[in-house]
């Protein structure tokens, strides 16, 4: 531990923009409602402490981002969010996590909390199945549609992911045969159709090439109406042209938090500056 | 520095030389085991090999259908026994045991029954079936098949389900899957070609046993379908008819060899073909 960390654990910026400097942004939207409240989390793999008192609000119907070098914390934060470490004895987290004002990491329906938070992960993982089966697989975990609701429920979620078009005429192909673009939007799709209130995104586009990056990039300002993004990137760039908020983690700290337009102009923070100028990282 | 590339120059071609002798010398036993039983077996093929059963001793004439449907018989019931056993020991390793003492234990012991000589496992089911029943039956002759079999299943079925990676089960696990229907439906799915590759190995595997039937199944001189009875069975046939003074016995052994050979084959090189190509896929 250097001794700049236990420095930035005290200099985390409470991630509250004064309600009265915010209202109004930019481009006219008004302030979103907090979705998630993550307040003085901690994490542990064994003895490991990999996050470290951070505290952070995630507003409802906006991209978060979070950067940081690897290691940081960041996808740990995120896997926290929808339980992913409960698979793993040994790992814990101590703090509060809320949605919608409710624990989540209280002992509750895990069922029905991932119902809930979806998430996608860094690789595409499509199933060993159709493409239409994998859509249909999330969906029959909660109900047991038609076929002819579940043929629109599907139609439905592959539209809102932006690869109908591309896959309508083979909805019974294997979808390991799909492109690693298709594949990512497949899984974004599948993560959709159970409809979720929140979507967590680990590094989603760091397998993939520029223009299939793009189109999921384009289709964050889509989903954002109705769901509330959380994005993990390597990619600065990315945060900085498709996120409203970004969080800024060092060593399991979280640095620096604000608007994305004010994070990348005018840090606060030195080490937020260093990181964005890519002295280091 | 020449010096250098000239050394690795000899190394290289000295050992690739070595290689290429052990894989003939390799090569050339299969081809001739292949070569003597395709000789002598196709010289005792005859029609009545497969609509008669086996001849008095004595007597002219040639017939197998007793043992042949004994074979099928005893084979099928070793699956019926062995395949669930297996694929749920299996799955419990590689979805549950991990590397726990417990799971590593279990490896160890199913390494040591893969090896273990085929005598005493037909040794033990006579113990626990033969015995007590007071004689020889089907039923014995597939519990000990299907002791020889199962660790084959094990393995394989452990191995290609830990080879499906954590991202697909945690893909699953996100969307709200209970482990249940993460197993079922997805990784034995993702894993179904590997699995079937493993079945396949250890019905080729048992398909030639004979000492583990000796004093299990036995024999029978007719035909019988009953799984409480003795019944006749290729492997045994094969030994008997082998060391019998008798011509036609000679030559129905030397039959029987080949198509227990070729029934291998054919399982192997469909476990290969079939299976292998979707394992890549």
């Amino acid at each position: 531990m250097s001794p700049n960390q236990s420095q930035g654990t005290s200099a985390v910026k409470i991630p509250v923009p004064a309600k009265a400097a915010s209202a109004e942004r930019t481009d006219g939207e008004l302030e979103a409602a907090v979705k998630i409240a993550v307040s003085d989390l901690n994490f542990y793999y064994g003895r490991f402490h990999a996050i470290k008192n951070v505290s952070v609000q995630i507003r409802e119907n906006r991209v978060t981002a979070f950067i940081g070098p690897s290691g940081c914390g960041k996808s740990t934060l995120l896997r926290i969010l929808n339980r992913m470490y409960d698979l793993y004895p040994g790992q814990r987290a101590e703090g509060g996590v809320t949605l919608d004002g409710e624990d989540i990491l209280g002992p509750k329906s895990l069922a029905n909390l991932r119902s809930k938070v979806g998430m996608v992960f860094q690789k595409p993982t499509p199933f060993p199945m159709s493409i239409y089966e994998n859509i249909a697989f999330g969906i029959r975990l909660y109900e047991r549609p038609s076929r002819s609701e579940m043929d629109e429920r599907v139609r439905l979620a592959l539209t809102k992911a932006s690869l109908w078009d591309e896959v309508k005429d083979k909805l019974s192909q294997s979808a390991v045969r799909l492109s690693g673009g298709q594949q990512q939007r497949l899984c974004i799709a599948r993560a959709l159709a159970i409809g979720p209130e929140v979507l967590l995104l680990d590094e989603p586009c760091s397998a993939l090439d520029p223009v299939s990056t793009a189109k999921i990039e384009e289709l964050w300002y889509e989903l954002k109406r109705s769901c509330t993004l959380v994005v993990v990137t390597h990619n600065m760039q990315q945060a900085a042209r498709a996120s409203d908020y970004t969080a800024f983690m060092l060593d399991g700290s979280l640095v620096e938090f604000s608007e994305t337009s004010k994070l990348f102009t005018t840090p606060t923070d030195p080490r937020t500056e260093a990181y964005i100028t890519g002295r280091f990282g | 520095m020449k010096s250098v590339v000239a050394r690795r120059h000899a190394v290289d071609i000295v050992s690739k030389v070595l290689m290429g002798v052990a894989t003939v010398i390799g090569i050339f036993f299969l081809l001739w085991i292949i070569w003597t039983t395709l000789k002598f077996g196709i010289s005792g093929m005859h029609w009545d090999l497969f609509t008669k059963d086996t001849p008095p001793p004595g007597t002219d004439g040639f017939g197998l259908r007793n043992a042949f449907v004994g074979s099928l018989m005893l084979l099928g019931l070793s699956l019926l026994i062995g395949v669930p056993i297996g694929l749920m020991a299996g799955t419990w390793l590689a979805e549950y045991g991990f590397h726990s003492r417990t799971a590593n234990a279990v490896r160890f012991i199913n390494d040591i029954m893969l090896s273990a000589p085929s005598i005493e496992i037909g040794l033990f089911a006579y113990a626990i079936v033969v015995a007590p029943m007071g004689h020889f039956s089907a039923l014995a002759g597939s519990v000990a098949l299907a002791v020889l079999m199962i660790p084959i299943i094990v393995r394989t079925t452990d191995e290609m389900l830990s080879l499906v990676g954590s991202d697909m089960r945690e893909a699953a696990i996100a969307l709200g899957a209970p482990n249940s229907v993460v197993i079922t439906k997805i990784t034995w799915k993702a894993a179904r070609a590997g699995i079937l590759t493993g079945i396949l190995i250890g019905l080729a595997r048992i398909s030639g046993e004979t000492a583990p039937l000796l004093f299990t199944a036995l024999n029978n001189q007719f035909f019988s379908g009953n799984f409480l009875r003795p019944i006749a069975n290729l492997p045994v046939v094969i030994f008997q008819f082998a060391l019998s003074p008798y011509a036609n016995w000679q030559q129905m052994a030397w039959a029987a060899a080949f198509i227990t050979v070729l029934f291998v084959l054919v399982i192997s090189l469909f476990a290969r073909v079939v299976l292998g190509t979707q394992v890549t896929k």
